[in-house]
């Protein structure tokens, strides 16, 4: 039982199967990310109490909220949640001051008005409070949405998507506007997002989930350059998963040598896999450095590796590289540099480039799962 | 111009509304909130009184509540007179009648409510009660208007199922539709015109006025 926090078991068969397990500690921002239908609004929707799934429990702060086998269910009204739906669900017919104002009933009469001007002047809405909300922007109904929740006072803050509405230089501003709420904020808060760039910048902790399945809970960071499973991987957008054999821990030098395609690549000690193991190895694309032709550097000794460019697609000031390695009939290695540093090197489909496998990138996996790697290759 | 029919037929669209409009906000909710097996045929039951010949729903009523139903012994037997062809029989008979005109524009004005809204108001902490009264009703209130307006006005012209239920009784059945028929009947086509005008008057203006309230709201919000 979370003493303090909210921590939450679900699980169900169907109509939306579900199989997860999470935790998130007082002004913890964890942030649950998959892709459409992995069950991350239905899991926050269990949380808040507005859907109830067949079995687990859910306890906030050392209550019970629900609990299938001591039948136990506390209504969404009784919970103390702090919602901000996807499209902000904001009373229509009331200005943003009486919006906010619905969230206190529980406060004297005298008290609400003043306290709801407080906090839409926290959330910079002051002069705004008696508009209705299609009267303001999109962002402006984020932070009315924002405030509302936070007007209850409430025990966990969830964050439905919350930035999905918003064009893209409105959804910068609020990125940076609720990174320093979330400071002032010492409640539980679980974020939901398909974005990974969102949770790497707003989250504490990332729980990766597919098909309500959690697969994989840890520092975002760490789980996005070392997910534990090919599915995490791929979930997390890592293009770069290939199969290796394990040749030799070398502990004093701190790595893990192993053999892809007849090139030795050293990788960080991974001591848990074994000498003579087939293990699946991914690296993130941050941790592939490419050869500059004019100055060699001494960054180009560690696991130099050279290929053909099969592919050369410009993405605005970077460039997507698909780079065949011994041979174009095997899963070529992703890689994007920026667009200045292709050009200043020649960079053309066809033209053959050396890039350097940097070995603390280099993240060793279990090959033995239900998913491997594409086409099954070493 | 036969007033006392005129008022009988007011006071019973009137008591209408006052009956149906309670019932039918709750009906119509909980048909747009929830969705259950045998939803379908529930709508169409409530539905029936659309398509069914007055004289047909007529005609039920009055075995259903006639002297030798049980719910009409049971009547008579508490009260001490009979349920059909008194004010209270076609007042039973005028909120069946009418249960369509009530519950569908209101069901429709409570399906038009975002469910996240709903959602927002359980998280506020909202009850029930005050999420009816202060979100929803709001929300739905072109529904409530024109269950309103439709239930008074088709209550006022209604003719088949009050001759069947009510008969022709002064100042307890006759109702102002029965009375033109009767002012036919009797060759006062004069009588009849002014009672026919009367009420397709204060139909057209009950009518336009919730037309007119809902397209200016409608042009308020686009606008």
């Amino acid at each position: 039982m979370a003493e303090h926090g909210i921590c939450a078991r679900l699980q169900q068969d169907g109509p939306i199967p579900l199989d997860a397990e999470l935790d998130c500690a007082p002004g913890e921002v964890l942030a649950l990310v998959g892709p459409s239908g992995s069950g991350k609004t239905t899991i926050l929707r269990a949380i808040a109490g507005l859907l109830r799934v067949r079995h687990g429990a859910i306890h906030c702060n050392g209550d019970c909220w629900f609990d299938d086998e001591r039948q136990v269910w506390v209504e969404t009204r009784r919970r103390r949640v702090g919602y901000v739906f996807q499209n902000y669900a904001l009373f229509p017919h009331l200005s943003a001051l009486h919006n906010v104002m619905e969230a206190m009933l529980d406060r004297p009469a005298a008290e609400r008005e003043r306290r709801a001007r407080d906090v839409l002047t926290r959330v910079r809405l002051s002069g705004l409070e008696n508009r209705v909300p299609a009267a303001l922007s999109g962002g402006q109904q984020q932070r009315v949405a924002v405030a509302r929740a936070l007007a209850r006072e409430p025990r966990v803050l969830l964050l439905d998507e919350p930035f999905s509405a918003v064009d893209r230089a409105t959804r910068q501003r609020l990125y940076h506007e609720l990174a320093e709420l979330r400071r002032e904020l010492a409640m539980p808060m679980i974020l939901v997002t398909h974005d990974l760039d969102e949770a790497l910048m707003l989250s504490d902790r990332m729980c990766v989930l597919h098909q309500g399945r959690t697969l994989q809970v840890g520092e975002p960071y760490a789980v996005m350059t070392r997910p534990q499973t090919v599915e995490v991987a791929q979930l997390v957008g890592l293009r770069n998963v290939f199969r290796a054999g394990v040749i030799e821990h070398d502990t004093a030098r701190g790595v893990t040598v192993i053999e892809w395609r007849k090139h030795r690549l050293e990788a960080r000690l991974q001591p848990d896999f074994a000498v003579g193991q087939q293990v699946t190895w991914v690296i993130p694309q941050g941790h592939i450095v490419l050869h500059r032709r004019d100055r060699p550097s001494r960054g180009e000794r560690e696991n130099p590796v050279s290929g053909v460019v099969l592919e050369y697609l410009p993405l605005g000031e970077n460039v997507a590289l698909t780079v065949a390695v011994n041979g174009p009939d095997r899963p070529p290695l992703f890689l994007t540099v920026p667009a200045h540093t292709a050009r200043r090197n020649n960079i053309a489909q066809g033209a053959e480039i050396g890039v350097s496998l940097l070995a603390e990138g280099i993240h060793l996996m279990s090959a033995d799962e239900s998913r491997t790697p594409r086409r099954n290759e070493p | 111009m036969d007033w006392t029919a005129l008022s009988l037929s007011l006071k019973l669209s009137g008591w209408t509304v006052l009956i149906l409009l309670p019932l039918g906000i709750w009906a119509g909710r909980a048909l747009a909130v929830n969705h259950f097996r045998g939803k379908a045929w529930v709508e169409a039951l409530l539905a029936l009184p659309l398509v069914l010949p007055p004289t047909v729903l007529g005609y039920y009523l009055l075995v259903a509540m006639g002297g030798a139903s049980p719910v009409g012994q049971f009547y008579e037997s508490w009260i001490g007179r009979p349920l059909v062809f008194n004010f209270e029989g076609l007042l039973i008979a005028s909120v069946i009648f009418n249960i369509p005109f009530a519950i569908q524009p209101l069901q429709r004005g409570f399906e038009a409510i975002a469910p996240e809204v709903r959602d927002a108001a359980a998280c506020c902490g909202l009850s029930r009660w005050r999420t009816l009264w202060r979100i929803e009703l709001p929300l739905a209130w072109q529904g409530v208007l024109s269950a309103t307006v439709l239930t008074f006005a088709h209550t006022l012209g209604e003719f088949g199922v009050v001759l069947m239920v009510g008969g022709n009784i002064t100042g307890e059945t006759k109702t102002i539709a029965i009375a033109i028929y009767d002012r036919v009947q009797a060759f006062d086509t004069a009588g009849a015109g002014i009672m026919s005008a009367v009420l397709l008057l204060i139909s057209l203006v009950a009518i336009g006025a919730a037309y007119l309230t809902t397209s200016r709201s409608r042009s308020r919000h686009h606008g």
